[in-house]
């Protein structure tokens, strides 16, 4: 702990909460539309919209270091592209 | 990880599977570009995001006791305008507190209606639960009428909590703030929104957001927004705000389903299916129509 007793942030020290995770999600590339509901919903933050194809729009990737495998994405995906997986 | 919405609360942090809880922190603190400085009530927000000795926050974020985020809150207001009148900082950041309904309701009220006050420039964030989640559910004065709660156990002789709850709103409302809004985590553009309102209003502001508790409102860990959702389209949690004491409903439900619908998709309300309890159902219904009716009221 630093002079002060100030904590900082360092991500690389932090618990990686994947492996609670007892179902994986697992995204559809070809039927997700990009809409990001996935990611504002996610408790962790771990979904980003990234480009995995030329002239394609941005498909969801999933974080599996800290995703908890809790399920809200599959639930508010409003095309079903997500699916847990165990 | 997502960049853009870790930038203020970082993943690796230990909320249950499937909480709202930093799906609300996201949304606040992402609705403005400023610098902020959080303060928190205890809750599980403050235990699961601040775990000796690791830190999600990459703001700069003060936890004192449970009862007192807002007074806090305060002296990081007046500790800025000191600072600012010294010519040591140009601009002062922006406050934001987050609390649970134990932190607001109960502990904390009396602080956060002396920092409304004293009209301080912060943000009150309450993030609802109802209950006391992170100690293992008690009941709080957030706590719906008929709630199975472990300091009001549903049994032979009992229905659970016997009280109706707290209309916190009312009682912020009475301070005389510029703005104050309820929303709600399943509608989080409507929370972004409101965020970013109550950020830009000068002095004291104030959110309500019902935040479904996957462990001990009893439902699957992947069904906090359908559980949320259903809430505002039961008319059970509204979604409104006030604007220098004037109301507006944000959505407005053309045909509210039955309670029922709400109640059946937590464990907290099992026990109220049995015959015995059926009135009880009828008695929470009622409730419901009533604070409509006394909302839509209020907006003329």
């Amino acid at each position: 702990m630093e002079k002060g007793g100030i904590i900082k942030h360092d991500l690389s020290k932090s618990p990686k909460t994947g492996d609670w995770a007892y179902a994986k999600p697992e995204v559809d590339k070809d039927k997700c539309i990009g809409c990001e509901t996935c990611a504002m919903y996610c408790p962790d933050g771990c979904i980003e919209m990234i480009k995995h194809k030329e002239d394609a729009k941005n498909k969801a990737d999933i974080d599996y270091e800290f995703c908890k495998g809790c399920g809200v994405c599959e639930q508010v995906c409003p095309v079903k592209a997500i699916s847990m997986r165990k | 990880m997502n960049k853009e919405l870790t930038k203020k609360l970082s993943a690796g942090h230990a909320t249950c599977q499937g909480c709202g809880i930093p799906a609300i922190v996201r949304a606040v603190l992402g609705a403005t570009d400023e610098p902020v400085i959080v303060a928190n009530a205890t809750g599980c927000l403050e235990v699961t995001t601040t775990i000796y000795p690791y830190t999600a926050w990459k703001v700069p974020y003060v936890h004192s006791v449970f009862g007192n985020a807002a007074a806090t809150a305060a002296g990081i207001d007046a500790a800025q305008n000191a600072l600012v009148r010294s010519g040591k900082i140009k601009k002062k950041a922006k406050v934001v507190v987050f609390g649970g309904d134990g932190g607001t309701y109960d502990i904390g009220l009396q602080a956060l209606s002396g920092a409304l006050e004293r009209g301080h420039d912060f943000l009150y964030v309450c993030y609802d639960n109802e209950g006391y989640m992170n100690t293992g559910g008690q009941r709080s004065g957030a706590t719906p009428y008929g709630a199975n709660t472990e300091t009001a156990p549903a049994g032979e002789t009992s229905f659970g909590k016997a009280q109706q709850r707290k209309d916190l709103m009312e009682i912020v409302n009475a301070h005389g703030i510029k703005y104050l809004a309820q929303s709600n985590v399943a509608f989080i553009h409507d929370l972004k929104k409101k965020a970013k309102k109550a950020l830009e209003t000068e002095g004291p502001s104030f959110l309500l957001v019902l935040q479904p508790c996957t462990q001990l409102w009893k439902f699957p860990t992947s069904q906090y927004v359908a559980v949320g959702k259903l809430a505002t389209e039961t008319n059970f949690w509204p979604l409104y705000e006030i604007e220098d004491r004037k109301y507006t409903i944000n959505n407005i439900v053309k045909t509210p389903k039955p309670i029922e619908e709400f109640l059946k998709t937590q464990g907290r309300f099992k026990h109220l299916f049995s015959d015995k309890n059926k009135e009880v159902i009828s008695k929470i219904q009622s409730e419901v129509d009533k604070n409509w009716e006394k909302l839509q009221k209020k907006c003329i």
